[in-house]
């Protein structure tokens, strides 16, 4: 038989296996998830949850498809959380600390409590990446920022009502389009697809028989 | 924090740590690849595909699990739905909110289009989210669209329908760019060269990469622009049947709220299929890496709106793509069709 722990699933007391985790914990239990579920490998955000251990006050956030089960796990999902999201034509913003203080005025108002960093379910420096925000030094916004996945518990715990992963998005669309090196190769490249440079090898490629085909492939030249 | 299980596999792996890192794997022959498949490859295992009875392609075989649900009655009756009202009228509905979906209704916005995007979950919550190992495209020099045909013609166990094939290869650097100018952060190193690896079974290094979040830095991107251009999102509601005019086309979708189960009609003049492939359908109760919402909508709805869509060949590695090829939907190599190249 295999271990088992107490958990309390929105208050409810459910007995699960202890290797799970809270996700499967709670398809285990019975739950149908709709919402709350995603990618289930900790990319897609959807699945943020809050936590408390009974008898501890500390109040914990995390990712339900990546982190298992408990003894005395108080959970409450958080599948949707209202982000403030501003709309922009990437093709007309500069790359200046201006558009921070026109799209997302708020981040000035931070407070420095560091509530954000400490409920990041990515263990990301939140607050560090919105100061780099507040300074229009988008790079350093878009490396702090870079494995968000968008849940949002840092902003359910925001006393200034900043949309952090919004503002990270933000920088990181500014940084790749305007500060990043552009690629001379790839340029050249579509240039080269759209003079037809290729078209008579893809061709000859569609004729060819498929044992000329598997000919071709089994002695392919590898780069090493 | 790991199960005393767990705790003496990862003893194991230690172990033999030394030995396995010394071991240079060698590439295997052709026949010993087709052995291989044909003893544990859930697409070569004949026995585990059914014929189908029913529909445009009646009389070929597909896995069982999918013969069942093709040929299921309709979960909705036709008095259950008024057409006269329709609750949506648009010029492009896209049905599926994944890489391709949001990059179709971003080009169809850019021409002009009404459009509107439906998806059974969220925006993003799709395979392309997870695809962290990256994106194709032969743009270095040592590289050409030619040389990536051959292998994932190759890689596709030479299945693949070369006109689609055709298309991805010579579109996949336009598509690089076009993620580029979205703000999409590829890997580059300082003076703008792509930073470019393997991906299973190529001879060049095409794969780009945005650190170990590719999927997922693409895809956020693309839905951050759906959103910049205030394209409506219809989200957890999924497309149960398509609806066809008195010729035969497509003419809209009637879609079902997935928490309330409340039926709604949309009308439009022109349909996308993008709802991605049909890994969690879990055939022959085979493990997936695939997204939770990958469970062949889209396959089941065109084929009751009479698509012959597949042979029984192409199965495997066209299965997963969107059944209308668009101009960006040919860009998103299907996750399944990425594994089946690994697997070599």
């Amino acid at each position: 038989m295999e271990n088992m722990v107490n958990i309390y699933l929105f208050g409810k007391k459910y007995s699960v296996p202890e290797n799970l985790t809270i996700m499967c914990a709670m398809e285990y239990a019975g739950y149908q998830l709709v919402r709350g579920c995603g990618c289930r490998n900790g990319f897609c955000g959807a699945c943020a949850t809050i936590y408390r251990i009974k008898g501890e006050t500390e109040l914990k956030s995390c990712l339900a498809c990546q982190t298992k089960v408990e003894e005395g796990m108080y959970i409450a999902t958080l599948p949707f959380f209202p982000l403030v999201k501003q709309v922009y034509d990437l093709n007309k913003v500069t790359p200046s600390e201006a558009v921070m203080m026109q799209l997302y005025p708020e981040i000035y108002a931070c407070v420095g409590c560091n509530a954000c960093t400490k409920a990041c379910t990515q263990d990301l420096n939140v607050m560090q990446y919105i100061a780099y925000a507040q300074r229009g030094d988008f790079e350093k916004c878009a490396e702090e920022s870079f494995d968000c996945v968008m849940c949002g518990v840092c902003s359910s715990r925001c006393p200034a009502g900043i949309s952090h992963p919004q503002v990270a998005m933000l920088a990181r669309r500014i940084n790749g389009k305007y500060l990043a090196p552009k690629c001379d190769h790839l340029e050249d490249r579509v240039q080269e697809i759209n003079n037809g440079t290729f078209t008579e090898l893809i061709e000859a490629l569609m004729q060819k028989p498929i044992e000329e085909m598997k000919e071709l492939y089994n002695n392919r030249d590898i780069e090493k | 924090m790991y199960s005393k299980k767990f705790q003496k596999s990862l003893a194991a792996v230690e172990a033999a740590r030394e030995a396995n890192i010394a071991l240079e794997p060698r590439r295997m022959t052709a026949q010993e690849k087709t052995d291989l498949l044909a003893a544990y490859h859930p697409d070569y295992k004949q026995d585990e595909f059914e014929t189908l009875v029913i529909g445009p392609n009646k009389g070929d075989k597909v896995p069982k699990e999918l013969a069942a649900t093709l040929q299921a009655h309709s979960r909705i009756t036709p008095e259950s739905v008024d057409l006269s009202t329709p609750d949506y009228d648009v010029d492009v509905l896209v049905i599926g909110a994944g890489g391709a979906g949001t990059s179709a209704a971003i080009e169809a916005h850019e021409a002009g289009a009404n459009v509107m995007i439906v998806t059974k979950l969220r925006m993003g919550d799709a395979n392309t989210m997870m695809a962290e190992g990256g994106i194709q495209a032969a743009d270095k020099p040592n590289d050409s669209p030619a040389i990536h045909f051959v292998d994932a013609f190759g890689g596709g166990h030479f299945a693949a329908k070369r006109e689609l094939l055709q298309r991805l290869v010579c579109e996949a650097p336009e598509a690089i760019q076009w993620l580029s100018e979205l703000g999409v952060e590829f890997d580059k190193t300082e003076d703008g060269t792509m930073v470019t690896t393997h991906g299973g079974g190529t001879s060049r290094k095409r794969m780009h990469a945005a650190k170990d979040y590719s999927g997922a830095e693409i895809m956020r991107t693309l839905r951050d622009e759906v959103l910049n251009r205030n394209i409506p999102v219809v989200d957890f509601t999924s497309a149960i049947e398509l609806i066809l005019d008195e010729n035969g086309n497509a003419a809209g979708a009637v879609l079902m709220n997935m928490e309330t189960k409340e039926l709604l009609v949309a009308k439009a003049k022109t349909v996308i299929i993008a709802t991605g492939g049909a890994g969690r359908m879990h055939y022959q109760g085979f493990p997936t890496s695939n997204h939770y919402g990958a469970t062949a909508d889209g396959l089941v709805l065109g084929y009751r709106a009479g698509a012959n869509f597949f042979t029984q060949k192409l199965f495997s590695t066209i299965l997963p793509e969107p059944l209308i090829p668009s101009r960006s939907s040919a860009r998103w190599l299907p996750k399944r069709y990425v594994l089946s190249a690994q697997s070599l």
